[in-house]
């Protein structure tokens, strides 16, 4: 960032040292040097299908942060989508349906967090989190705490199946990265993204009317959660009522590590990537080292104060 | 801010300030809600019924009159619940292997605050943004209660330290008595205190107020440490009440704690509201829920019902700044 004076009116900053990319090779060495599993193909693509799920959350949630925003809901309504998705699997058999209810539960959430957020001018961490309370109760309600089980066998292709040798969710992940980044930086809704973040009055006095872009944003956030449940269901072989309670807090992380402001909207939707397989490589390898899943959600809390106290100290800096 | 308005001379119509109006709309719709649910069920007008409610919202205004004063400073603080979870099984931890439940209550006291000192210090001086700090501290906190605990449970405390959750004095329960002082003392401390004036004027205009030459780095930490030190508080009661400790004690208490402080007036842009407020809130969330309770509503409906409620109540905050 110490170019920074020199071109002031350049649009998109890439960081200067990409300090994710640095955590990430860091972390692969590291655990590479300590646990003798990790470096092994099987164990790479492991991660890289693990990633997956959370990337799907974590690309919209770079969206949505870089609007100024925030959904604390997305964790709750991945769960609720996926009970939704079971449900209608298992009663009518038909994936399709399924899918479709459990964009209908995204849509439908990402819309009402959308409307608070633009219409009312809700901020969107309370918004959100009063939503991820409305999700989590009807993830209770619908599935009455209990665990659907009894997904048909043909579910579980989407998860564990390949084409062409490569693991399915890998090419969706690819797929999906690449839509995210031809969405924000090849169209005009991508630039009004990066217009809502930090500048917003410049989109009012354009005339553009910003608040159905941000519904829409929140929406393409909760329909990412909706295609992500049928990955977690898939995976999971069940629906379960607090499956991915919390996630939303991974994919935080990740995009926070990768470099995505909260105050200024500067994104980097390549950081986010980054930081999905950091979180991924990070959470993997206190695996193989036997380190339990509650210290790895404590270490992924310090790294993204951290990341944020970084990110801090630059725009302090600026 | 309350300045009551002097009537002038001859008007016979009694003037309130708005803060008092506010209070009064308040206290109007719990008294509704009180005469509904006596009207709808046999079961809510009983004394024990009555004790039930007000030992319910004592322990959430003990964690939501911390929470008022980070709202109050324009801030929120989202690792409420996950602090109760730590500071509660530390001081567990602490009276089994001690058998003293003062060192234990001191432990509770210390963990929450030192917890919320460092929810300060993010927020003051690494300016990193309140709700995002607080809500990576959760899940730090989280990490750590769980791997402290490994799914164990801590429970069976001495008597003595049980009456303060279960206790009663004169037919009503200790906590209520401990609600009534943290009120008091928390309402002279907001409006009567020099700093509590400050913390005001942080939240209202926080450019004002640095200009003033007000401390706002260490009123900031005070606050944080407050809302830590009360959810100590919180834990220790809860834990004399439950008599046991699990690492997921407190879970479920941040977004009703959320709402009380919204139900009961404060803002969340800053310099609005007040613990009186906020009791009040408690009050009426706890009603809400007990009422649910009462009328055989699954207990599956409560997060869905809370969030709502929250979102409601920012609506109205938002739609009264604007109409003003």
């Amino acid at each position: 960032m110490t170019d920074h004076a020199l071109s002031p009116s350049r649009p998109l900053r890439l960081p200067s040292v990409p300090g994710v990319a640095i955590s990430l090779v860091g972390l692969v060495l590291l655990f590479a040097f300590s646990s003798p599993g990790f470096l092994s193909t099987g164990n790479l693509s492991n991660i890289l299908v693990q990633s997956v799920i959370l990337l799907l959350i974590a690309l919209p949630m770079t969206l949505i942060i870089m609007t100024e925003g925030l959904d604390l809901s997305m964790g709750a309504v991945l769960t609720l989508a996926s009970l939704v998705l079971a449900l209608i699997i298992v009663s009518t058999q038909s994936l399709i349906l399924g899918l479709l209810g459990a964009l209908a539960v995204g849509l439908a959430f990402g819309f009402v967090n959308g409307s608070l957020v633009a219409v009312l001018g809700i901020p969107p961490f309370v918004a959100t989190l009063g939503t991820l309370g409305a999700a989590q109760g009807l993830a209770l309600i619908v599935s009455d705490g209990q665990s659907v089980v009894g997904i048909p066998r043909f579910v579980r292709q989407a998860y564990s199946g390949t084409v062409a040798g490569i693991p399915t969710p890998i090419l969706i992940g690819i797929g999906f990265y690449a839509l995210f980044h031809v969405l924000l930086y090849y169209t005009r809704f991508g630039t009004y993204i990066r217009a809502l973040g930090g500048n917003r009055d410049a989109l009012t006095l354009a005339g553009v009317r910003w608040r159905p872009i941000l519904i829409a944003v929140y929406m393409l956030g909760g329909s990412m959660a909706g295609v992500a449940a049928l990955l977690m269901t898939a995976r999971m072989n069940a629906g379960h009522p607090t499956a991915a309670i919390g996630m939303e807090f991974d994919a935080i992380a990740a995009v926070a590590l990768g470099g995505t402001s909260f105050e200024k909207g500067n994104g980097w939707i390549f950081g986010t990537l980054l930081g999905v397989l950091t979180v991924g490589v990070l959470r993997n390898g206190l695996n193989l080292m036997a380190i339990p899943s509650s210290v790895q959600v404590a270490c992924i809390g310090a790294l993204v104060i951290f990341a944020l106290f970084i990110d801090g100290m630059r725009s302090h800096k600026s | 801010m309350s300045i009551a308005s002097n009537a002038s001379a001859g008007a016979p119509r009694i003037h309130l300030s708005q803060d008092m109006q506010q209070i009064i709309y308040r206290l109007l719709a719990a008294g509704l809600l009180c005469l509904a649910l006596s009207l709808a069920t046999d079961a809510f007008l009983t004394s024990n019924n009555i004790l039930n409610v007000l030992r319910q919202a004592s322990l959430l205004f003990f964690l939501a009159s911390g929470l008022t004063l980070v709202i109050l400073t324009g801030g929120l603080d989202l690792s409420v619940g996950a602090n109760i979870g730590l500071s509660a099984c530390l001081a567990a931890t602490v009276i089994k292997a001690t058998g003293s439940p003062i060192l234990g209550t001191l432990t509770g006291l210390a963990t929450g605050c030192v917890i919320g000192i460092c929810n300060g210090l993010m927020v003051a001086k690494l300016r990193i943004p309140s709700f995002i700090a607080t809500y990576g501290m959760l899940w730090v906190l989280h990490g750590i209660t769980y791997y402290y605990m490994a799914g164990e449970t801590i429970h069976g405390f001495p008597p003595g330290f049980r009456q303060i959750g279960s206790g009663h004095f004169l037919g009503i329960p200790i906590p209520v008595y401990l609600m009534v002082g943290f009120l008091v003392a928390g309402t002279v401390f907001a409006q009567r205190t020099v700093w509590g004036q400050q913390i005001y004027a942080i939240g209202a205009n926080p450019v004002a107020a640095r200009l003033t030459g007000i401390p706002i780095d260490r009123r900031l930490i005070l606050v944080y440490a407050f809302s830590g030190a009360m959810a100590g508080v919180a834990s220790i009661v809860f834990l004399a009440r439950l008599n046991s400790a699990e690492g997921d004690i407190g879970e479920a208490l941040t977004l009703p704690a959320i709402a009380a402080v919204l139900i009961g007036g404060a803002s969340l842009f800053g310099g609005v509201g007040s613990v009186f407020g906020t009791f009040i809130g408690a009050l009426i969330l706890t009603l809400v829920l007990n009422g649910m309770n009462l009328l055989s509503v699954n207990a599956n409906w409560q997060p869905l019902v809370t969030g709502v409620i929250v979102i409601f109540a920012v609506w109205l905050d938002m739609y009264g700044r604007r109409k003003a």
